[in-house]
């Protein structure tokens, strides 16, 4: 039961937020130790697993050629596009940008979008224009509120969009992680399967944000009626 | 024949080409550790199976030393804002062309490659494809925007430096699970979630598992963390060895539910609680609050899913 410990450092050592790359070494030690193996067999196993899964840091080629094209205005052409987003309500607005942060993240782009990048600037002060041309002045609570959508909104495309791309980090952790369990997989058998959670995550989200679309017109009502 | 070897050896030269422009990156007052950390990781791509088992250990001690301390950075290579501006308008949605040619490269190769065998190590299609998209994006980059050869380098050095020593945070889980494997941690949870999961029940065990990546990560802030504990106590002895479920949709779909974990923490602070205060929030988990209604849902659907498409669906 001792080897459990590894876990337990694991689990204290990211929520007491420790440098994640000692928390690792000291639960591979803690694990290695309790198992009965000595501190050199253990850096070498540390070690050999290393170099077997070094294809999981290949993804980091791909970062020139993100670099050259943000240099020659990526950004503030994907900025443009989501500035020409038209939906005139909120919720439409927003679940635009769901998609094509979903979309930009699924080719690899996940950081041509972003909170300082995009919803700072953009997304959020258009999502509450829009907001406000729906229901008139909002409270500060409800201003709150639909910034607060603009950020949320942004974290379900990235999350659930990067999975497509193949050459993600978490992709190919799972491909190393396998292989040190015997079984061999390509990136792209696990990248597929990011697909149906994309989808399902564009239609939650995507309802809710009409639901916030049908609360907004309510308010509207009400302004009137009052 | 071109096999993975071929992929370490561009990587080694990328890592290696960030290495030297780090060196020489005045600006950033840790320079040398960023020199020294992004050499070492060329070192081990390019030479990593003449280093023996131990060098190799020895090398991610270094690294780790090295990563542990912090590495800098410096702005140096940012364009002026008035040039990029310029830039995108003079080249619109060709940039989005350019980056499409890395998935469209991969995806092509990935289904291409399987039929020479001869030529190309099968087995790897999918990251050989991958080198082989960066080459042709880089190749597209000169020959479309007139970027220079040197451009792509020094602007891939800048976002490098912004990742930091975290870039080897999935390598270094993946070889975590190497020692969780032959320490036998699999072994020991699974025995004690065995407890609490009805014997022989899939549907426990699937729910437990997606159950089990989510709660993981909202503690720990972190997927990555999350997965490899999760696989080795439920998803490697139960849901593959006991049940036979397809490695690849479990691994991916319980992935996702993690990520649905990663919605709903504080822990996540980059993602919850950082863009809060950007928005000036007086909330600070006013961006939590609105992800958990889709949080929620989606984390059900994520272990629909994955009964269905891991085990009933096969």
């Amino acid at each position: 039961m001792w080897v459990l410990l590894g876990i337990a450092i694991i689990v204290a050592g990211f929520m007491l937020r420790f440098n994640p790359l000692l928390v690792i070494v000291a639960a591979a030690l803690a694990t290695g130790l309790a198992a009965g193996l000595s501190p050199v067999a253990i850096v070498a196993a540390f070690g050999k697993a290393f170099n077997d899964t070094r294809y999981v840091s290949v993804v980091w080629i791909v970062l020139p050629v993100i670099g050259m094209l943000e240099a020659y205005g990526l950004r503030e052409r994907a900025r443009t596009l989501i500035g020409g987003l038209r939906g005139a309500t909120a919720g439409r607005l927003l679940a635009g940008y769901l998609l094509l942060r979903q979309a930009t993240a699924a080719i690899g782009l996940t950081s041509v979008a972003g909170h300082p990048q995009t919803v700072r600037p953009l997304v959020a002060p258009t999502a509450l224009a829009a907001a406000e041309a729906q229901a008139g002045d909002l409270p500060e609570a409800e201003r709150e509120e639909i910034k607060a959508w603009a950020a949320a909104t942004d974290n379900v495309g990235l999350f659930f969009g990067e999975d497509i791309f193949l050459a993600i980090g978490s992709i190919l952790l799972m491909k190393g992680l396998l292989e040190q369990y015997g079984i061999v997989v390509e990136p792209f058998q696990l990248s597929v399967w990011a697909i149906p959670t994309a989808i399902a995550a564009f239609a939650v989200h995507g309802f809710r944000l009409w639901l916030l679309d049908r609360r907004l017109a309510r308010t509207k009502g009400r302004e009137t009626e009052a | 024949m071109i096999t993975l070897q071929w992929v370490y050896g561009l990587a080694g030269a990328v890592f290696a080409a960030f290495a030297v422009l780090g060196l020489r990156d005045a600006g950033n007052p840790r320079r040398f550790r960023n020199g020294a950390f992004w050499g070492l990781m060329a070192a081990s791509m390019w030479g990593g199976d003449r280093f023996g088992d131990v060098g190799n250990g020895l090398l991610v001690l270094a690294l780790v030393g090295i990563g542990a301390r912090g590495l800098g950075r410096s702005d140096a290579g940012e364009v002026p804002s008035t040039t990029l501006t310029a830039r995108a308008a003079r080249h619109g949605n060709r940039l989005f062309l350019i980056a499409l040619a890395i998935p469209l490269t991969a995806l092509a190769g990935t289904l291409l490659f399987k039929q020479f065998p001869a030529l190309i190590e099968s087995k790897q299609a999918t990251l050989i494809s991958l080198g082989l998209g960066v080459v042709l994006a880089v190749a597209a980059g000169g020959a479309l925007l007139r970027a220079p050869l040197a451009l792509p380098l020094q602007q891939g050095r800048r976002l490098m430096d912004q990742v930091g020593w975290a870039a080897i945070l999935p390598q270094m889980l993946a070889s975590l699970g190497a020692v969780f494997a032959l320490a036998g941690v699999g072994e020991a949870v699974g025995g004690i979630v065995r407890l609490g999961i009805p014997e022989g029940s899939l549907i426990g065990a699937v729910v437990a598992f997606g159950l089990g990546m989510a709660l993981f990560t909202m503690v720990m802030g972190n997927a990555f963390a999350a997965f490899p504990v999760m696989f080795a106590a439920i998803g490697m002895p139960l849901l593959i060895s006991t049940y036979h479920g397809d490695p690849a949709a479990i691994s991916a779909i319980g992935m996702l539910a993690g990520f649905c974990g990663t919605l709903m923490t504080p822990m996540a602070a980059n993602f919850n609680l950082v863009p809060a205060a950007l928005l000036e929030l007086r909330d600070e988990y006013g961006v939590i609050r609105r992800q958990i209604g889709t949080a929620l849902p989606l984390l059900a659907i994520n272990i629909a899913f994955l009964y269905w498409f891991a085990f009933a669906a096969r």
